[in-house]
């Protein structure tokens, strides 16, 4: 070990730090989209909802209107029908109408893992020890993650506008684009949706201290659960007034009010339990709560 | 639970009587106090570490020590008392920002490179990015700085996090353990480098389960064990001064002529020696009186206690006091 190669201080004292909340945060800010940036997992995430967008947004649709079978998710549907949905037109629904399950669940999952790998890896533990207050570190966390959740909804829209485009032109289709308010609105539902998912997962992450539970009993929240108790919520009444503060109803229902839920099958998740305006709300209040709980809990407990 | 040690063992204990801070004491706990249920892994520590100064702070595996470090950097709330680091109440940002710590092993994101997770903590701390690059031939780790963290060996991810502490020349270096899973080289190099820290100003708090170690390189050191602080005070105070080992024949003869010089309770034996509580410089007087009184003289050497001799001896002490009082 060299102890002569930098130079050692010549005061007793260290300059001031920036150690403002908003330096704080900002800062985190900054090394939290750098970790996060070099991150596989991350990527690999992501990665999976936009194979996803691809295969169910597109590539089944497209088989099935070339050779005329068809799947569980579009039984009865026409073959020019088929086509209208994978045109540019039609991108503003494409782009939300998986977010509510398999979107969301895969934030989900992104989000505790932000979380939860920490405490693991007791990278918390020395990011605590570097100055920035806690509350600034975990607004530093929230704010990259919304980075990220963002890169991916405009990232989801790129692809969706690549492959419609390409669609229409292989099957020589001229090109009509949605209109900037529709796009503009998937765009913002979107998000909400995919906001409020990595939230929570980030809030199950620091819950758990850890990402294997936080992301099991996520997914089976998010993909079981919540279904099962929108099922029984049609016999029990208190059931049934519980189920529409659930984010999974307001994600459904808000998505469900722009893309509609009238189909022969609708895509699953989709629902029209809520109006827009009550999703939205519900959204927010879960937007609000899920961060303030989590800083709650990891500026109040120990960090082992 | 323990009863609190004996005069004879407790010196210089929280010499801030009154709990003010001094403008040199970079850290100051006062009855620092941690309970996990039943047991008291922290127990009304007072301790204070002073400005430029290595303080060791010693004490067997479970005594203490991490825990007592974690409420000092504001990772752990103390269940009672309080510490006061840099002038501020611990875990406050100001403070923690003048603070570079490596606590019960590195933390870091095993799938970035060495190089890029110091980049990350820079980020935190709001250093350029270069910082990294210099903490890592700081600790001779350049060469692998590229290579991802999870591939480093235990002694390359400790020195990756006393890397890490070092970032931004803090006002002090906390080290938890710094030469765990270091080889022999590894170790020497350590103890050289907290050496040129506290040369360059910096304060350095460092634990250690291996007494020989610090022993050489620290200025003052406090003793843990079960949670208690049993003593604070410099190094050399704690090992006592050097006394003198006397191989003479006959031995009866030998102990008769040592204790009329350095008192009854000032020879013991120790095998066929013969350790006299008399300082180096009585050396001639004592072999004088011996040759004197008839006692053939084989051996004088002086001896000096470790730190080990020194931490047994408090803890068998404390074991007896815990006897007494429970009798």
């Amino acid at each position: 070990m060299s102890t002569a190669t930098t130079g050692t201080p010549t005061t007793m004292t260290s300059p001031a730090r920036r150690t403002s909340p908003l330096a704080g945060s900002l800062a985190s800010t900054r090394a939290e989209l750098l970790r996060l940036r070099k991150w596989p997992a991350v990527w690999v995430t992501i990665g999976a909802w936009l194979a996803l967008t691809v295969m169910f947004g597109f590539l089944f649709n497209y088989v099935s209107y070339k050779t005329g079978d068809t799947s569980f998710s579009n039984e009865g549907v026409t073959a020019r029908s088929l086509l209208d949905d994978i045109l540019p037109a039609n991108v503003p629904h494409v782009l939300i109408q998986g977010m509510p399950m398999f979107g969301g669940a895969l934030m989900l999952v992104l989000g505790a893992l932000v979380a939860g790998n920490g405490y693991g890896w007791g990278t918390w533990k020395t990011v605590f020890t570097q100055g920035p207050a806690r509350p600034a570190v975990v607004t530093g966390s929230f704010a990259a993650l919304t980075v990220f959740v963002v890169t991916t909804v405009v990232a989801t829209l790129a692809l969706c506008f690549g492959l419609s485009l390409l669609v229409a032109g292989v099957e020589s289709q001229a090109v009509v684009w949605p209109s900037f308010s529709d796009t503009a609105e998937s765009l913002g539902a979107g998000f909400l949706v995919m906001e409020m998912w990595a939230l929570l997962g980030f809030l199950l992450g620091t819950v758990a201290r850890g990402p294997a539970l936080s992301v099991g009993l996520g997914l089976v929240w998010a993909l079981v659960v919540e279904n099962l108790l929108r099922g029984v919520g049609q016999l029990l009444g208190p059931v049934e007034a519980f189920t529409k503060i659930l984010p999974g109803t307001a994600g459904g229902s808000l998505v469900g009010s722009i893309v509609g839920t009238g189909g022969a099958d609708p895509t699953p998740g989709v629902l029209d339990t809520l109006s827009g305006g009550t999703a939205v709300i519900v959204l927010a209040v879960h937007l609000v709560l899920a961060p303030l709980l989590a800083g709650w809990l990891v500026t109040r407990r120990d960090v082992a | 639970m323990a009863t609190r040690p004996g005069p004879a063992i407790v010196k210089d204990m929280n010499p801030n009587q009154d709990n003010q801070v001094s403008h040199d004491d970079v850290v100051q706990t006062h009855e620092l106090t941690k309970r996990y249920g039943d047991r008291l892994a922290a127990d009304r520590v007072s301790l204070t570490v002073r400005r430029g100064e290595v303080y060791g702070f010693l004490g067997p595996n479970g005594a203490g020590k991490t825990t007592t470090l974690r409420m000092i950097l504001g990772l752990v709330r103390p269940t009672s008392g309080s510490a006061v680091v840099l002038g501020q109440p611990a875990g406050r940002s100001e403070a923690i920002a003048r603070v570079g710590a490596l606590v019960e092993g590195p933390g870091f994101y095993p799938y970035l490179s060495g190089r890029d997770n110091l980049k990350v903590m820079a980020r935190y701390r709001a250093l350029p990015e270069s910082a990294a690059d210099q903490a890592l031939e700081r600790v001779d780790l350049a060469g692998r700085g590229d290579d991802r963290f999870k591939s480093y060996s235990l002694g390359m991810k400790q020195r990756l996090g006393v890397a890490s502490a070092l970032m931004g020349e803090p006002d002090l270096v906390v080290l938890d353990e710094p030469t765990n899973g270091l080889d022999p080289a590894g170790m020497v190099d350590m103890r050289k480098l907290i050496v040129d820290l506290a040369r360059g100003g910096q304060t350095v708090l460092l634990s250690s389960h291996l007494l020989d170690e610090v022993q050489d390189i620290c200025d003052r050191v406090g003793v843990i064990n079960n949670g208690e602080l049993l003593m604070e005070s410099t190094v050399s105070e704690l090992r006592g001064g050097a006394s003198l080992a006397v191989r003479g024949q006959p031995v009866d003869r030998a102990l008769a002529v040592a204790m009329g010089l350095a008192g009854d309770d000032g020879v013991h034996m120790d095998g066929d020696r013969m350790l006299v509580d008399l300082g180096p410089e009585q050396a001639p007087d004592l072999v004088r009186e011996l040759v004197a009184g008839g006692v053939a003289v084989h051996e004088v050497t002086t001896v000096e206690r470790t730190l080990e001799e020194v931490f047994f001896e408090m803890t068998r002490t404390e074991k007896s006091n815990e006897l007494e009082a429970t009798r």
